[in-house]
């Protein structure tokens, strides 16, 4: 695995408060990682950190180059978007891929009007006249036919509806990308990407506090649905978290081998989302 | 090269409506008035009186005079349009590193492999070199028709057409004011340096920041000049350092720093425009005045490369 971004001991402070405090992680090639945290646990800071948008502490290689000092080289083989709809509004859609394909050396016309094609947009459009979800279809159509190493998504798909949404990770899935890209994503949204996942990475207080692939996740946590008289029981083993349904508990644990909760319930593999709010309890206590 | 031919064609995407229709509708006005000022001197004197110089020009029957007339109405139109370029252009400064943060829409520029300086130095270049340009050609178009006009008009009063064209000299006058553009560059170079500084700084309004920091600053010094009784230092700070942070813009703004030899006639405009020529405008290079305002203006746009880059706060 050759790593895409690697970072050590990132630390970024603004005023008295850290937002990354020593973040230290390893991105690899072909991967597809969610960045996942509450509000303020770092996440924009550390994508901005990685696409040179901001400074910081620390050691981070993007591709092997320095973002702070190689931003313009960088941004060759790396992609974002960063928020939704902050496409310029006076610009014109022909005008957006006009100016991309003259000023990006990786961007590919053709496949961008493949991918317009499939949408409503009209070259002569302006921004302001479309909607939100139009707006993302038009920042994807053009960030899709470049031909980058990373793409990375910044809340992509926020106040979007579901069938934006859906087509927007779908379209990533099947139109772009391959094991030659890579692409780090945050959201809150976690139940929508959970599928399309190969890493997870969970943001707390600007620190990594997990960092597994799906499959390791898959293997380590554990959710068991267990009856009144074992509740005791499953206490002993160090739950991360309990929570009451239907008179039942489920409790989630971290690397309990299978075979001693298969005794106490049904197990079944804990989704992201209780994952993560097992994983973040107390953070805004 | 490629790339900075696209940056300062998306500035005027952005500001088609300041950078052309503007400047157009401002000749369009100029032809308009001066039309409308003709067929008044016209209608009330009949004798050619609406203007003084062109009339004596009429009863001498001099045509050297009456074509010098003809080559400051270009002049002048072009100076009209110019004004208005200049208005729009300190405006287009002001916004020009601070309405994409503002909308965030720097946040998609910045994932372009595009640099920081290139982006800064489209926008400098825009606002001093090619809207300036883009006033020369209107405000040539314009003076052209009125002249032409103007040539129709004097036939009627005893000039003959082609010996009237012959002694104007429009070529002459569009070379002059095409090869000005450098040194109005030049001149407004700290304005507008100071002014995209302020865009890419300021966390908000800019342009509060941009009148604010000189124009207080110029009163505090007058305030501590009236203090010491000394207003010396206080009108060439005013004229040095507010008027040239935030006036350099002026069309002809330079002509405060040329050659001070050089006496201009008002009665006689084919001797005012003989001496009103390229070396008089280019005396201003002999003034430290130009040099110091350069290296200032080259400061700012610097250091506003420096915060567009490291600015973060989108």
């Amino acid at each position: 695995m050759t790593a895409v971004v690697t970072a050590n001991g990132l630390t970024k402070r603004y005023k008295s408060q850290a937002a990354l405090d020593g973040a230290t992680f390893q991105i690899g090639s072909g991967r597809i990682v969610g960045l996942i945290g509450p509000n303020g646990a770092g996440k924009t800071t550390a994508l901005k950190a990685i696409l040179g948008l901001t400074t910081f502490d620390g050691q981070l290689e993007v591709l092997g180059l320095d973002p702070r000092k190689d931003r313009d080289k960088l941004m060759e083989q790396v992609c974002f978007i960063a928020d939704v709809a902050v496409l310029p509004r006076w610009m014109k859609v022909g005008d957006a891929v006009d100016f991309v394909a003259h000023t990006h050396p990786r961007f590919d016309r053709a496949k961008c009007e493949a991918f317009l094609a499939r949408t409503k947009l009209q070259p002569k459009q302006k921004v302001r006249q479309l909607s939100k979800g139009m707006i993302v279809q038009l920042h994807l159509a053009l960030v899709m036919s470049i031909d980058a190493k990373l793409l990375v998504l910044d809340e992509p798909t926020l106040g979007l509806d579901i069938l934006y949404r859906k087509q927007f990770y779908q379209s990533l899935l099947e139109d772009y990308f391959d094991e030659e890209k890579t692409i780090l994503v945050t959201t809150h949204q976690v139940e929508e990407i959970e599928h399309i996942l190969t890493d997870l990475m969970f943001i707390r207080d600007g620190k990594i506090v997990l960092d597994a692939d799906m499959d390791t996740v898959g293997e380590r946590f554990s959710e068991v649905l267990v009856s009144a008289e074992f509740a005791a029981a499953a206490r002993q083993l160090k739950p991360l978290d309990e929570r009451q349904v239907f008179g039942k508990s489920i409790f989630l644990f971290d690397n309990v081998s299978r075979p001693e909760l298969e005794r106490l319930g049904e197990v079944r593999r804990p989704s992201i989302g209780d994952l993560f709010v097992a994983t973040m309890k107390g953070t805004y206590a | 090269m490629k790339t900075f031919y696209w940056l300062v064609k998306r500035e005027f995407w952005e500001h088609k409506g300041g950078f052309i229709t503007a400047p157009i509708v401002a000749g369009i006005i100029c032809f308009l008035l001066n039309a409308m000022l003709i067929a008044f001197g016209e209608g009330h004197y009949g004798g050619g009186d609406f203007h003084t110089n062109f009339s004596m020009a009429y009863n001498s029957e001099n045509l050297a005079q009456a074509g010098a007339v003809i080559d400051g109405l270009l002049y002048g139109v072009t100076m009209m349009v110019m004004i208005v370029t200049a208005i729009v252009v300190f405006f287009y400064s002001l916004g020009s590193l601070y309405d994409d943060r503002r909308d965030r829409s720097i946040l998609f520029w910045k994932s372009l492999p595009l640099s920081d300086t290139s982006t800064v130095l489209s926008k400098l270049a825009s606002a001093v070199i090619v809207a300036p340009a883009v006033a020369v050609v209107v405000g040539v178009v314009a003076g052209l028709a009125l002249t032409i006009m103007f040539a129709g008009v004097a036939t009627f009063h005893g000039f003959s057409l082609w010996p009237l064209l012959m002694q104007a000299h429009p070529i002459k006058v569009m070379i002059n004011l095409v090869l000005l553009i450098p040194l109005y560059a030049l001149w407004a170079l700290p304005t507008v340096g100071w002014l995209m500084l302020c865009s890419a700084w300021a966390r908000s309004k800019p342009f509060l920041w941009a009148i604010a920091l000189p124009v207080g600053s110029g009163v505090l010094v007058g305030w501590w000049g009236l203090m010491m009784g000394n207003g010396g230092f206080t009108s060439l700070y005013w004229r040095h350092v507010v008027g040239r942070l935030l006036g350099g813009l002026t069309p002809g703004g330079w002509m405060t720093e040329t050659s001070k030899l050089v006496h201009f006639d008002g009665d006689n405009p084919a001797s005012a425009l003989e001496k009103f020529d390229l070396t008089y405008h280019y005396s201003a290079l002999a003034s430290p005045a130009l040099y110091l305002g350069v290296l200032a203006g080259v400061a700012m746009i610097a250091a506003a490369i420096w915060f567009r880059r490291w600015r973060d706060d989108s």
